[in-house]
């Protein structure tokens, strides 16, 4: 049977979120314990959390979280590494055994700071650098996988169902000010903990519940610019075209949310505000190739926010709902009770509508 | 001298408890095929003429006529086939280049029919175009590499030109002159009222035909006919027409019989006169002429209008193409080997060029390995025969297709494959003012405008059935083709799976 990455898996799932707007630390088990209730959203294929200010300790430096499949592999990653980065602290990712996960790869953690002198070399900028090793690591080093690279965030996935991941992790054990988390209903995998969810990319880390029909055409487009797609998963996709959009074009969260899920022409044409029409008309024939079609509702998650976002059409469920500073999302309205039993003002954003929400500004 | 007779490739069989003896075929026939005798009271065919466009047939009111495919061949050689031979004594007879029409009619393969596409079955739903919005819209041109954002940090919302097109197919170059007055103005009202663009040809644009030049693409060929400032400034777009599908290596021929009142006056040529295009364009041999003319008609058109390059597809087509993205080109225009044509050599249509399927995936996948197909639009010909024709070359990465031989066959035409002759019956590719009546513009615009329709319907219900809303996300979209009974080398160059992977 072929693997991800060699073979396109189709899946639907469950996802969930949680931030504090004034940069409150909550535990992973907030978000862990979301999944519950959408147990039967998952099929134990797959799961996967993404916390943001986990690290404050080593915020200034990247956080690569990596998959050896053994210590060949993975000595020879780090020799890899030292050629390019500083290396503060390496270390084994904590878990705890328990009988619900198995098979589990060597799961290790890095610390590190570009070698200011290999940046300069490249002519890139950091960010840009560190995405790039990302990629070499992810297409060249059989047996090496990065699974998050953000700076004061992570992202601890698995093959099994999430709310076993949460515990597996002890993300009980660390504070974070957003969360998001994901549980996986593939069709068919032979289970790979790098095709679970959250898919990330420095500091951007996606959640996804859907099946998108645009892959290959955002996929071929995406890779013009040195993306790499090795899972074949939506969410790897998603993650790429934002990062292309915001980082790299320099667009606005509302402005990239308008290219994915760009407002129909009809819709466009009915506007009455000649400078957003102009905008929005501008953005969808500018960037035609990255609009993305089919069912899907994701939570981008990047340092001092989120935001959720709908396809157009809204064919998934995601409901928003708020308490205090807290926002919720999640794939029903079931799992914001578990986070929040008294949450409020709960709706269903339209599709295609961003939520975007940001923590306080100094807050963090 | 009896080895000069060839045996008519055709029999008119009539029935003669139906003719009625109105004469009409005779009338209708500019071939001259039927005549009537006093003598014997009964219609007569002479079928050496007859060249099977079914003219006489259509509009025989009792329905008396059909033409047949003669069973008088030569005896049965897989190596000699009867077509050959015939080919043979025809050179022999005159010395000359064997002439044809239309597109190559040999039977190599046909890859879009090798080709299926996907539809969604229960992870991701199927949309219904009935129900909910189906979009169909492109726009063809460069898109820049990066945003712009002014001083307060407003977007820039500004493109270089672009052509927008209600759906993802334009009428394709077909000069006034190989086509006549009528099936011109056919064309423009019915791109007019679709909201797609036709385009000129190398015969430049008629006077009359300015008034649609919001949806007309004007051509620049190496015979520069009809070209001037305002012929330019006429159009949505220019296109270079480099080489065509039917006859890549040579230019144009339109014979001096159809160089006659407003045609030679459009074109800028006196009556009477051939009109041989040079196959090169003198002032282009090589890659970095291009570029100067693409920027000569960008400068006399003020950086207005998209500029589209036309070329064959040969065999380094991908390679060629590569240079026109990066030669200022807006969009790449390219014509497969199967591609229609008034008039080329025969040997040079049937044996010269590479089909457009595997041409267009080449230069897709090309122009993205090396991060440029941002640069230029690809536009996909030769031949489109079909909605689904059109939804494969799309996902194969075409941004748009021209159709010709389509759009052709919608105003009346039946592929007889002798539109050098000029004697057009259905009134399309003939100057002869008794044959260009024939067509009526108010149908024939009518007819393309039904065709169109009818093919965005069904694009529409078939991306839907994929769980596409939009054109946009089906550019490119490979995996939602896949190929059968194809080599592991047609599906690496097509870039597809085979069925059941």
């Amino acid at each position: 049977m072929k693997k991800e990455g060699q073979i396109r898996i189709p899946s639907g799932c469950a996802i969930a979120a949680v931030i504090s707007k004034e940069g409150r630390r909550m535990s992973g088990e907030v978000v862990v314990n979301a999944m519950m209730p959408m147990h039967d959203r998952s099929n134990g294929l797959g799961g996967g959390f993404a916390g943001y200010g986990i690290y404050p300790e080593y915020k200034d430096f990247y956080a690569l979280h990596l998959f050896f499949d053994n210590r060949t592999v993975r000595k020879d990653c780090e020799a890899f590494l030292k050629e390019r980065f500083e290396i503060v602290k390496s270390e084994h990712i904590p878990t705890r055994q328990i009988p619900a996960i198995t098979d589990e790869p060597i799961i290790w953690r890095y610390f590190v700071a570009p070698l200011s002198s290999v940046v300069t070399l490249m002519q890139v900028d950091e960010k840009e650098f560190v995405a790039r090793t990302v990629m070499k690591i992810n297409t060249e080093l059989k047996g090496a996988y990065v699974f998050s690279s953000g700076k004061n965030m992570g992202a601890f996935k698995a093959v099994g169902f999430p709310e076993d991941i949460g515990v597996f992790y002890k993300l009980d054990e660390y504070e974070g000010y957003s969360w998001t988390g994901h549980g996986r209903y593939p069709t068919n995998t032979p289970g790979w903990w790098g095709g679970a969810h959250p898919f990330t990319l420095l500091d951007y880390s996606v959640v996804h519940n859907g099946e998108i029909s645009s892959y290959d055409a955002n996929r071929r487009f995406i890779e013009m610019f040195g993306y790499k797609c090795t899972l074949q998963t939506d969410t790897e996709v998603i993650t790429y075209i934002m990062d292309y959009l915001i980082r790299r074009q320099g667009l606005t969260l509302a402005e990239a949310a308008s290219v994915v899920a760009a407002p129909f022409w009809s819709t466009i044409e009915r506007k009455t505000d000649p400078a957003e029409k102009e905008k929005l008309y501008f953005l969808r024939s500018m960037f035609p190739s990255l609009l993305v079609t089919g069912p899907f509702s994701i939570v981008l998650g990047f340092t001092g926010g989120l935001m959720a976002l709908n396809d157009r059409l809204k064919l998934r469920s995601m409901v928003v709902g708020e308490k205090d500073d807290k926002v919720f999302i999640a794939s029903e309205e079931a799992a914001i009770r578990v986070m929040e039993p008294d949450a409020e003002n709960i709706w269903a954003p339209a599709g295609g509508e961003p939520v975007i929400v940001r923590v306080r500004e100094g807050a963090i | 001298m009896g080895v000069e007779y060839i045996y008519p490739e055709f029999e008119v069989i009539r029935n003669e408890n139906r003719c009625i003896t109105c004469r009409v075929c005779e009338r209708q026939c500019a071939n001259e095929v039927h005549s009537y005798s006093p003598e014997l009271g009964i219609m007569l065919a002479d079928e050496t003429k007859c060249v099977d466009c079914q003219r006489c047939v259509s509009l025989c009111p009792t329905h008396a006529l059909k033409i047949a495919k003669s069973p008088c061949t030569y005896r049965e050689n897989t190596n000699w086939q009867n077509d050959t031979i015939k080919e043979i004594y025809k050179q022999a007879n005159s010395g000359g280049v064997l002439l044809s029409s239309m597109g190559n009619p040999k039977p190599f393969p046909v890859y879009w029919d090798k080709i299926l596409i996907n539809a969604s079955q229960v992870t991701n739903p199927p949309i219904d175009p009935l129900r909910e919005p189906m979009e169909t819209r492109v726009f063809l041109g460069k898109k820049p590499e990066k945003i712009e954002r002014d001083k307060k940090g407003n977007l820039v919302c500004k493109l270089p030109p672009q052509i927008e097109l209600s759906m993802p197919v334009m009428f394709s170059a077909m000069s006034y002159g190989s086509i006549s007055y009528n099936a011109h103005w056919s064309l423009a009202r019915a791109a007019t009222e679709l909201g797609i663009a036709y385009n000129t040809g190398e015969g430049g644009l008629h006077e009359d035909f300015y008034a649609y030049g919001p949806n007309t693409i004007v051509q620049v060929a190496s015979g520069r006919f009809g070209v001037h400032e305002d012929y330019l400034m006429a159009g949505a777009a220019i296109e270079i027409k480099m080489g065509q599908g039917a006859k890549p290596g040579i230019g144009g021929h339109l014979p001096g019989e159809k160089i006659v009142g407003d045609v030679s006056r459009t074109r800028m040529i006196p009556e009477g006169t051939d009109a041989i295009s040079p196959a090169p364009h003198h002032d282009i041999y090589s890659i970095e002429d291009l570029r100067q003319l693409v920027y000569s008609l960008k400068e006399a058109t003020e950086y207005k209008k998209p500029v589209i390059v036309k070329i064959a597809a040969v065999h380094n087509v991908a390679l060629i193409a590569s240079g026109i993205a990066r030669s200022g080109a807006d969009i790449i225009a390219i014509d497969g080997f199967r591609g229609g044509t008034g008039a080329a050599p025969t040997r040079i249509r049937d044996n010269v060029g590479i089909p457009i399927e595997l041409a267009l995936a080449a230069v897709d996948q090309r122009l993205r390995d090396e991060g440029i197909r941002n640069n230029v639009s690809i536009v996909a010909g030769g031949s489109i025969r079909s909605a689904t024709d059109v939804i494969k070359a799309i996902a194969l990465g075409a941004d748009a297709c021209y159709i010709a031989t389509a759009a052709l066959l919608a105003l009346g035409c039946h592929l007889c494959r002798t539109c050098q002759s000029g004697k057009c019956n259905w009134g399309i590719a003939t100057q002869r003012p008794d044959l260009t009546k024939r067509l009526n513009p108010d149908i024939g615009s009518a007819r393309l405008v039904n065709l169109m329709t009818a093919w965005q319907h069904e694009i529409k219900e078939i991306i839907g059935g994929m769980g596409i809303n939009s054109i946009e996300a089906l550019k490119g979209n490979r995996l939602m083709l896949r190929g059968v009974g194809l080599t592991e080398k047609e599906l690496e160059i097509l870039g597809i799976s085979h069925a059941g992977e």
